[in-house]
C-alpha cells in the first residue's frame, strides 16, 4: 500500500531557475493493483516515480509506504526501503555494460548479503520469469538487443521479490511486438504473483493493459479512474 | 555486503581497465621499491661504518695532542699536529689511572716503502707490543714488535696485508725479507691479518715498527701522535676518560680544562656520531624515495577520481537498487587499497632485487631490514586508504537520481 498526500516537489528551490515539478499530488495504490501513469512530457511523471520509489523525497507533503512516512528518512534508510520493497525498471535500462547478464541480475542481492549460490539460482529464476533465453545468461549486457536488455532490466527488478514494481516507459525503446511481450510479462506478474505495478507511459495503447490510469499534467493529477479508461479505449 | 563479495566486485572493476590499473600500480611499485632500496643502502653503509669502527678495538679511548686554545686565540695547526704528548704521559696513564687494561702509544708517519724495485706508500706506525691487544691487530705470520725490539732500537717491521700484496710478488714469503722505508733497511718479522676496510688510511695498509725506531729515525723527537688506551670494561669508559683528562691536565700544568693541549676521544661516542651521520643520510635517502611514493599515491587518487566520474551512472544504479553509502565507499576504498596492496608486494620484491643488484654491481653493502619492509607496506596501505578515501566518499555521497541522469 502506497499513499501520496499533497506531495510537492520543487527542483533548484530558492534559485532563479527553480521548477515546481509536482504541485500537490494526492492518491494511493493498493497492494496488487496495476496502475498506469500517463501525461505529456515534462508533466512530472518521472519525478513522481522517483518519490514513489524512495529514490527521492518530496519537498513537502507526506509519502507513506505500508503506513510509514518516509519523507524524513536518511539516505541509508531510503536504500533499505528500495532494496526490500521496490524493483525499478528504468527507461534507459541502466545495466552494467561490461558485466554479464547474470551478474547484472544478481546485483541487488549482493547488497542483501545473499550467498553467491543462492544469488545465482534466484537470478536465473528471475531471468526465466522475464522471458530471457538461457543462452544469453553469460553474455555481456552490451551485446544484447534492446528487447533482451529490457528483459534483463525486468529480471533485475524482480530478483529481490519486491512488493512494488515501478517501470518508467518500459516499452519506449521497443517495437510494438516486443513491447506487447514485455507488457504481457508485467500483466502475468500482476495477475499470477499479485505484485503491485506502477507503469509510466504516454502511449494510450500501453496504458490499456492497466486496470487504472492516472493522468498527470503540469504537476497535478487531472484524471484518475478505472471504468472510464476502458470505455475511452473501446470507443477509440 | 560480505567481504568476499566486496573483494570480487573490486577485482572485476579493476580488471575492466587493466592498462590503467597496471600503470597506477606501477607508480606505487616504483615508490615502494625506491624506499626499500634507498633505506637498504643507508642501513648497509651504517652497518659497515659501525663494524669498521668496532674492528679497531673495544672499550677504546684515544688521546690526541692538540694546541692549547686560549680565550680569543685562533686555533693554530691542525688536529693532532702538536707535540705535547709523550711516552711518559702514556706510562703515567698506564700506572696511575684505574681500570686500564692496556696502553699503547703510537707515532704515525707516511712513508715510501721499497722492496726489489716495487714501491708503495704506507702508513708507518711506531708502537709497542700492547698495540695488538688495544687495537685488535691479529698476526697472520711471524711475530709482532717485541719489548726487546723497542728497547734495542731493532730495525724490524710487521706488514699489513695490503703492503704485502703491493710490494711482494704473489707466492713470495715476506718473512725475513729486507725492505727499505725512507732509505732505512728493515727486516720483515711478521704479517698482520686483514682487518677489513678499503682505501687510504685502512689498517691493512700499515707497517708496524718499534716506537723507539720511529721516534729516532722518522720524527726526531720524543712526542707521540696518539696514545691508545684500552679500558677494562665498557662501564668504566666515562670514569677513565675523565681520570685521564685530569691526570694529563695535572701533568701538563694546565688549570683551565678549556686550555687543554690534548683531547680524549671515546670510541663509543665516535660510533654514536658516525651512526647519527649515517642515520641522517638514510633518512635523507628514504625521504627522497618517499616523494616518489607520494607521487604514486597521488596517481591512485587521480585514477580513483576519474573512475568515480566515469562510473557515476553505475554508482547511481547501485544506489537505486539498494546499496548504502557504506557499500559504495567500501567498494571504492577497496579498489584503492587493492591497487596499493599489489603495488606494495611487487614494490618490496623489486626493492629487494635492486638492493641485491647494488651490492653485486658496486660492492656497497646493503641491508633490507624487516622494519623497512613493514614500513613500506604500512605506508602503501595508508596511502591507499588516504588517497582512496576522498574519491570513495565522493562516490558514496552521489545522489542516485542525479547520478543516473549523468551523461
Ligand atoms: N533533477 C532535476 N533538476 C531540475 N529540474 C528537473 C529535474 N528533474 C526534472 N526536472 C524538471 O521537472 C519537470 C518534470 O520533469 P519529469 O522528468 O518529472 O517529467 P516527465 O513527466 O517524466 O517527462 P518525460 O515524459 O519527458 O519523461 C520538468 O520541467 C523538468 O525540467
Ligand atoms: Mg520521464
Amino acid at each position: 500500500m502506497i499513499e501520496c498526500r499533497n506531495i510537492k516537489k520543487t527542483y533548484g528551490e530558492g534559485g532563479d531557475a527553480s521548477t515546481q515539478a509536482l504541485k500537490g499530488v494526492t492518491f494511493s495504490v493498493k497492494d496488487g493493483e496495476f496502475v498506469a501513469i500517463m501525461g505529456p512530457s515534462g508533466s512530472g511523471k518521472s519525478t513522481l516515480m522517483h518519490i514513489i520509489g524512495a529514490l527521492d523525497t518530496p519537498t513537502s507533503g507526506e509519502y507513506l509506504i505500508d503506513g510509514k512516512n518516509i519523507a524524513s528518512f536518511t539516505d541509508d534508510e531510503l536504500a533499505d526501503i528500495r532494496r526490500e520493497k521496490i524493483g525499478f525498471v528504468f527507461q534507459a535500462f541502466n545495466l552494467l555494460p561490461r558485466a554479464t547478464v547474470l551478474r547484472n541480475v544478481m546485483l541487488p542481492l549482493l547488497y542483501d548479503g545473499v550467498p553467491e549460490e543462492e544469488r545465482k539460482s534466484r537470478a536465473k529464476k528471475a531471468l526465466k520469469a522475464a522471458g530471457l533465453d538461457e543462452e544469453h545468461f553469460g553474455h555481456l549486457s552490451n551485446q544484447l538487443s534492446g528487447g533482451q536488455m529490457q528483459r534483463v532490466a525486468i529480471a533485475r527488478a524482480l530478483v529481490n521479490n519486491p512488493a512494488i514494481i515501478l517501470a518508467d516507459e518500459p516499452t519506449g525503446n521497443l517495437d510494438t511486438v516486443t513491447g506487447e511481450i514485455v507488457l504481457d510479462t508485467f500483466q502475468r506478474l500482476n495477475e499470477e504473483q499479485g505484485r503491485t505495478i506502477v507503469l509510466i507511459t504516454h502511449e494510450p495503447d500501453i496504458a490499456e493493459h492497466a486496470e487504472r490510469i492516472i493522468h498527470v499534467k503540469d504537476g497535478l493529477i487531472v484524471k484518475d479512474g478505472k471504468e472510464h479508461v476502458r470505455r475511452r479505449v473501446h470507443h477509440k | 555486503m560480505k567481504f568476499k563479495d566486496v573483494f570480487e566486485e573490486t577485482y572485476l572493476a579493476l580488471a575492466v581497465n587493466k592498462a590503467r590499473s597496471g600503470l597506477t600500480v606501477l607508480g606505487i611499485v616504483i615508490g615502494i621499491a625506491s624506499v626499500i632500496a634507498m633505506i637498504s643502502v643507508g642501513a648497509g653503509a651504517q652497518g659497515s661504518i659501525e663494524a669498521s669502527i668496532q674492528s679497531i678495538g673495544s672499550n677504546l679511548l684515544l688521546v690526541y695532542p692538540s694546541f692549547a686554545r686560549g680565550v680569543g686565540e685562533q686555533v693554530r695547526g691542525g688536529f693532532g699536529s702538536a707535540t705535547t704528548l709523550t711516552v711518559d704521559d702514556a706510562n703515567a696513564i698506564a700506572s696511575q689511572v684505574q681500570n686500564i687494561a692496556a696502553v699503547a702509544p703510537q707515532v704515525t708517519t707516511n712513508a715510501q716503502v721499497i722492496y726489489q724495485g716495487q714501491n708503495t706508500n704506507a702508513q708507518v706506525i711506531g708502537t709497542t707490543p700492547n698495540y695488538t691487544q688495544v687495537r685488535n691487530v691479529q698476526i697472520a705470520e711471524g711475530n709482532f714488535v717485541s719489548d726487546t725490539d723497542v728497547q734495542s732500537y731493532n730495525m724490524v717491521a710487521v706488514l699489513g696485508p695490503t703492503v704485502v700484496s703491493n710490494i711482494f710478488a704473489t707466492g713470495t714469503d715476506p718473512l725475513g725479507a729486507t725492505i727499505r722505508i725512507k732509505n732505512y733497511n728493515f727486516r720483515v718479522i711478521g704479517v698482520a691479518a686483514s682487518q677489513g676496510g678499503t682505501g687510504f688510511g685502512s689498517a691493512d695498509n700499515a707497517i708496524y715498527i718499534p716506537l723507539s725506531v720511529a721516534q729516532h729515525f722518522f720524527t726526531g723527537n720524543s712526542s707521540v701522535s696518539t696514545v691508545n688506551v684500552e679500558v677494562a670494561s665498557a662501564q668504566d669508559m666515562t670514569q677513565a676518560q675523565s681520570d685521564i683528562t685530569n691526570l694529563l691536565l695535572q701533568r701538563h700544568n694546565i688549570a683551565d680544562p678549556t686550555h687543554a693541549d690534548f683531547q680524549v676521544l671515546n670510541q663509543a661516542s665516535i660510533i654514536q656520531t658516525a651512526s647519527a651521520v649515517t642515520g641522517t643520510f638514510t633518512t635523507l635517502l628514504g625521504s627522497i624515495a618517499g616523494i616518489s611514493l607520494l607521487v604514486g599515491g597521488i596517481g591512485i587518487m587521480n585514477m580513483m577520481l576519474t573512475t568515480v566520474t566515469e562510473r557515476t551512472r553505475e554508482i547511481g544504479l547501485r544506489k537505486a537498487i539498494g546499496a548504502k553509502r557504506k557499500d559504495i565507499s567500501t567498494q571504492f576504498l577497496m579498489e584503492a587499497v587493492m591497487l596499493t596492496g599489489i603495488g606494495g608486494i611487487l614494490g618490496v620484491a623489486l626493492g629487494y632485487l635492486i638492493s641485491l643488484l647494488i651490492t653485486s654491481l658496486s660492492g656497497t653493502a646493503t641491508a633490507v631490514s624487516f622494519e623497512s619492509v613493514v614500513l613500506a607496506f604500512g605506508v602503501s596501505a595508508v596511502i591507499g586508504i588516504v588517497f582512496g578515501y576522498y574519491p570513495s566518499r565522493r562516490a558514496a555521497g552521489l545522489n542516485p537520481i542525479e547520478a543516473l541522469r549523468y551523461e
